[in-house]
C-alpha cells in the first residue's frame, strides 16, 4: 500500500474508533489499522527505545528470511500468519493454487522454493514415490501430538511407519444452494444433475477439478466416487456432456458467483460453505445422500526446502491447538486434532456444515491416489470442458 | 511532415531501399555487437525452448505425469481430440479482432485527423490508461458488470428480461474488444497521421466525393496500421486464457486453456506440446496469408512485418 498523506497526520478519537470498528468487521488489515492510526510508529519507537520490550523469539534461534507457503484459497488467519512473522522474525510469503494436480505438476517441474504447502490425503503417496517430500522430522514438531489426532482423518500422512505429512483439517465436498432461490430442497446428487438440467438451467456451477466433477457425477449412477472403470466413467462423462449447456460455469472459485446471485447451486467445499453462510444465511450445505468425498488436508515439507528450520517452525506453529482454533474459526474446516476443538465454541462445533450428521457422513468416501492421477479421467474433464 | 514520415519508418512500418546501402558501409564487427543482445536473446528464448517443445511432443506421458522419452507421432494423431478447442478459438479471435478494428478505426481517425493538434497527443495516451490497471482486476470488473446484477439489471428495468450475458462467448468477445482496444489504436492512429494530406485535396480538386476519397485514399493507405494492429490482437487472442476462463466461466474454451489443462492438471506434457507446435503453425500460416491479403489490398508489398 502506498503511503498517504494523511497517514503522518493525527488521528482524532473519532476517526480512531470508527479505524478499530472497521478492524473488528474484517473489512480492513490490522497493518492497514495500525497504518492509519499511527501505532506501527507509536510501537516501533517504543521499540527501539526500550529492547526489552520486543517480541520474544518463542522458537528456535537463527530463523530468519521469508517461509514460503503454498496453500489453498481462504485457508488461513491472516492474523496467525502475522504473529508467526511477529514472534520469529519469518515473514510468511503466502501463494495459492487451485488443484492438486497443479502443486503436483509444479513440484515435479522442480524449483519451486516452497518450503511448506498442504497437499490433500490423496496425493501424498504419489509425493512420496516420486521422492518430492521429506520424512518429517517429528522432534521439530514439539506442538504435533498423533494422540490428539482423529484417526479416521490422519492414516494416509503415515506410509510404511514414517511420517511424511501431518493433519491440517479436514471437510466434505458438497453443494452450496441459494435457498431464496432453490425451493426443491434436494438431498442427493440425483436432484443435483436433475436441477441442473431442468428448473436451474444457467444457475449451476460445477468445479473445474475432475476429481470431484467426475467422482459427483458417478455418484447419479450409484457408482464409487474413485471409480476409475472405463464404462463407469463413460456414464459420468454423458451424464456431465448433457449438463454442459446448462452449466453457468465451470469453476472451482464458486464463491463471486453465488454471492453475486449469478449462481444458485454450486458443488461446494465444507469451509466455502461455511464463509458463504456466515454472510448470506440463505446459503445452506447439502451433502448427497448417495456419498461423494471426504478428504484432510495435510501440511508437508517438499525436499529441498529452502528454508527448512522456518517450514518446522512455521508449520509447529500452526498446529499449537490455540492457533490451531483461530485458523478454524477464520477458514471454516473441522480441526483432526481434539486439543483445538476443546478450544472451539459451542456453535462451530454443533455447526451442521463443518459436522454434518453421521449417516451423511458414512456414506462418504476418501479419494484415491490413482482417481487424481489416472489419465483417462483428465482426458474425460477435458472433452467435458470442451464440449 | 518529413519528420513525422521519418518517424514512421523508424516505427518499422516502412522499410525504405536506402535502408541496406547505409548498412553495409558499417563494420560487420559493429552489425554483430550490435545485434548480438537481440540474436542472443531469441537463440535462448525463442529458438531453444521452441527446439524442446517440439522434441516433447514426440515424446510420451510418464506414467505420473511429465515427460518419457520416445518417439512417436501419436500426440499428433491425437489433435482432433482439442479440434473443438481450435474451432473456438479460431472463431472468436478473428472476431474479435474484426470488431476491434471496426471500434478502433473511427477513435483513430478522429485522433489522427479531427482532433485539434495540441490535444492529440494527449488523448492517444488516454487510450492506454486502462493498462494502468491489473488486467485480473478489469476482467473481475467485467464479471460484476455483465453478471446479472449489472447491464442485465438495467436492460430488464426497461423490458428485455433474463438476459445472460456472463459466461457466454459474447461476454468473451466484449471482454476481448475492451481489453486489447488500446493495441488496436495506436498503429492505425500512425498510418492516418503520416497520410499525405495533398492527395485528399488533389481529390477533393478533382471532383472526389468524401466518401470516395476516403475509399480510394485513406483506407488503402492506413491499411498497413490495421494490418499491424490486427496481427498485435490476433496473435494475443489465440494464446490468451486468462479471457475465456474469467468471461467465459470455463464454458468457453480455447485452445489457451486447453494448455493450461494439459500442463497443469492432465500433465500430458507431451501431449501438450504437440497442441502448442500445431497452435504455432496455424498462427504462423494465417499470419503469412492475412499480410499477403491485406498488403496485397494497400498495394505496398515492400512493407515487411511478419
Amino acid at each position: 500500500m502506498t503511503r498517504k498523506h494523511w497517514e503522518n497526520r493525527p488521528i482524532s478519537a473519532k476517526e480512531f474508533m470508527r479505524e478499530l470498528r472497521r478492524l473488528e468487521k474484517g473489512s480492513v488489515s490490522r497493518r492497514h489499522f495500525l497504518a492509519v492510526t499511527g501505532l506501527a510508529t507509536a510501537t516501533a519507537t517504543l521499540a527501539g527505545s526500550m529492547p526489552w520490550l520486543k517480541p520474544r523469539r518463542a522458537f528456535a534461534a537463527g530463523l530468519s528470511g521469508t517461509v514460503n507457503l503454498t496453500t489453498w484459497p481462504n485457508y488461513h488467519s491472516q492474523q496467525n500468519l502475522d504473529d508467526f512473522a511477529a514472534k520469529t522474525g519469518v515473514k510468511v510469503n503466502m501463494s495459492v493454487f487451485g488443484s492438486n494436480e497443479e502443486m503436483l505438476a509444479k513440484l515435479q517441474a522442480g524449483s519451486t522454493g516452497w518450503d511448506v504447502f498442504v497437499p490433500t490425503n490423496y496425493t501424498i503417496s504419489t509425493y512420496q514415490q516420486l521422492g518430492l517430500i521429506e520424512p518429517l522430522e517429528l522432534a521439530k514438531l514439539p506442538n504435533y501430538d498423533a494422540a490428539a489426532q482423529d484417526k479416521r482423518f490422519t492414516a494416509e500422512g503415515t506410509i510404511n511407519g514414517t511420517v511424511y505429512a501431518v493433519p491440517k483439517d479436514w471437510g466434505t465436498t458438497g453443494y452450496v444452494i441459494n435457498t431464496k432461490k432453490v425451493t426443491q430442497n434436494p438431498t442427493s446428487w440425483k436432484d443435483f444433475w436433475e436441477l441442473a438440467q431442468g428448473p436451474l438451467s444457467g444457475r449451476v456451477m460445477v468445479h473445474d477439478y475432475q476429481l470431484t466433477t467426475i467422482g459427483n457425477a458417478l455418484k447419479q449412477f450409484g457408482y464409487s466416487f474413485n471409480s476409475n472403470d472405463e464404462k463407469e466413467l463413460g456414464d459420468a462423462e454423458k451424464l456431465l456432456i448433457a449438463v454442459k449447456p446448462h452449466l453457468f460455469g465451470i469453476n472451482s472459485d464458486y464463491q463471486p458467483s453465488m454471492r453475486n446471485g449469478d449462481a444458485w447451486m454450486s458443488v461446494c467445499w465444507t469451509g466455502d460453505a461455511t464463509q458463504l453462510h456466515r454472510d448470506l444465511p440463505e446459503m445452506q450445505y447439502v451433502i448427497g445422500r448417495e456419498g461423494g468425498e471426504i478428504w484432510t488436508d495435510y501440511y508437508a515439507v517438499p525436499k529441498g526446502a529452502p528454508n527448512r528450520e522456518a517450514a518446522y517452525a512455521l508449520i509447529d506453529y500452526l498446529l499449537t491447538p490455540d492457533i490451531n482454533a483461530k485458523e478454524v474459526k477464520a477458514h471454516g474446516y473441522p480441526s483432526t486434532d481434539q486439543r483445538a476443538n476443546a478450544l472451539l465454541p459451542k456453535e462451530t462445533l454443533e455447526n451442521p456444515i463443518l459436522y454434518p450428521a453421521k449417516e451423511l457422513l458414512s456414506n462418504l468416501e476418501f479419494g484415491a491416489a490413482q482417481t487424481l492421477t489416472n489419465p483417462l479421467r483428465a482426458e474425460i474433464m477435458a472433452r467435458f470442458k470442451a464440449a | 511532415m518529413s519528420r513525422q514520415r521519418s518517424l514512421a519508418t523508424a516505427a518499422g512500418t516502412v522499410a525504405g531501399p536506402h535502408e541496406g546501402a547505409r548498412a553495409g558501409g558499417r563494420s560487420p564487427l559493429i552489425t554483430a555487437l550490435l545485434i548480438s543482445p537481440a540474436a542472443l536473446f531469441f537463440i535462448f528464448l525463442l529458438i531453444l525452448p521452441l527446439a524442446v517443445v517440439v522434441i516433447y511432443s514426440f515424446g510420451e506421458r510418464a506414467p505420473a505425469g511429465g515427460y518419457a522419452p520416445a518417439f512417436t507421432f501419436a500426440n499428433y494423431l491425437n489433435l482432433p481430440a482439442r479440434g473443438k478447442a481450435f474451432l473456438n478459438t479460431l472463431t472468436l479471435a478473428p472476431l474479435a479482432t474484426l470488431i476491434t478494428a471496426i471500434v478502433a478505426y473511427p477513435m483513430a481517425y478522429f485522433l489522427a485527423l479531427k482532433a485539434p493538434a495540441r490535444w492529440r497527443l494527449l488523448l492517444l495516451a488516454l487510450c492506454i490508461v486502462p493498462f494502468w490497471t491489473s488486467q485480473l482486476l478489469r476482467y473481475y470488473a467485467w464479471m460484476m458488470i455483465l453478471g446479472s446484477r449489472g447491464i442485465p439489471s438495467w436492460l430488464a428495468a426497461i423490458g428485455i428480461e433474463d438476459l445472460r450475458i456472463i459466461n457466454t462467448p459474447s461476454a468473451v468477445l466484449i471482454g476481448a474488444v475492451y481489453g486489447f482496444l488500446p493495441l488496436m489504436v495506436p498503429p492505425i492512429y500512425v498510418s492516418l497521421e503520416k497520410l499525405d494530406r495533398r492527395l485528399i485535396e488533389a481529390a477533393a480538386d478533382l471532383g472526389a466525393t468524401p466518401l470516395s476519397s476516403f475509399m480510394q485514399i485513406t483506407l488503402p493507405m492506413s491499411l498497413p496500421g490495421v494490418a499491424t494492429g490486427s496481427m498485435l490482437v490476433f496473435i494475443l487472442l489465440m494464446g490468451d486464457y486468462i479471457l475465456p476462463q474469467f468471461l467465459g466461466g470455463g464454458k468457453v474454451f480455447f485452445i489457451g486453456n486447453a494448455l493450461v489443462d494439459l500442463f497443469l492438471q492432465s500433465r500430458n506434457w507431451p501431449f501438450g506440446a504437440a497442441v502448442s507446435v500445431a497452435l504455432v503453425a496455424i498462427m504462423f500460416a494465417t499470419i503469412v496469408v492475412y499480410m499477403r491479403f491485406v498488403l496485397g489490398l494497400s498495394g505496398q508489398r515492400r512493407v515487411a512485418l511478419v
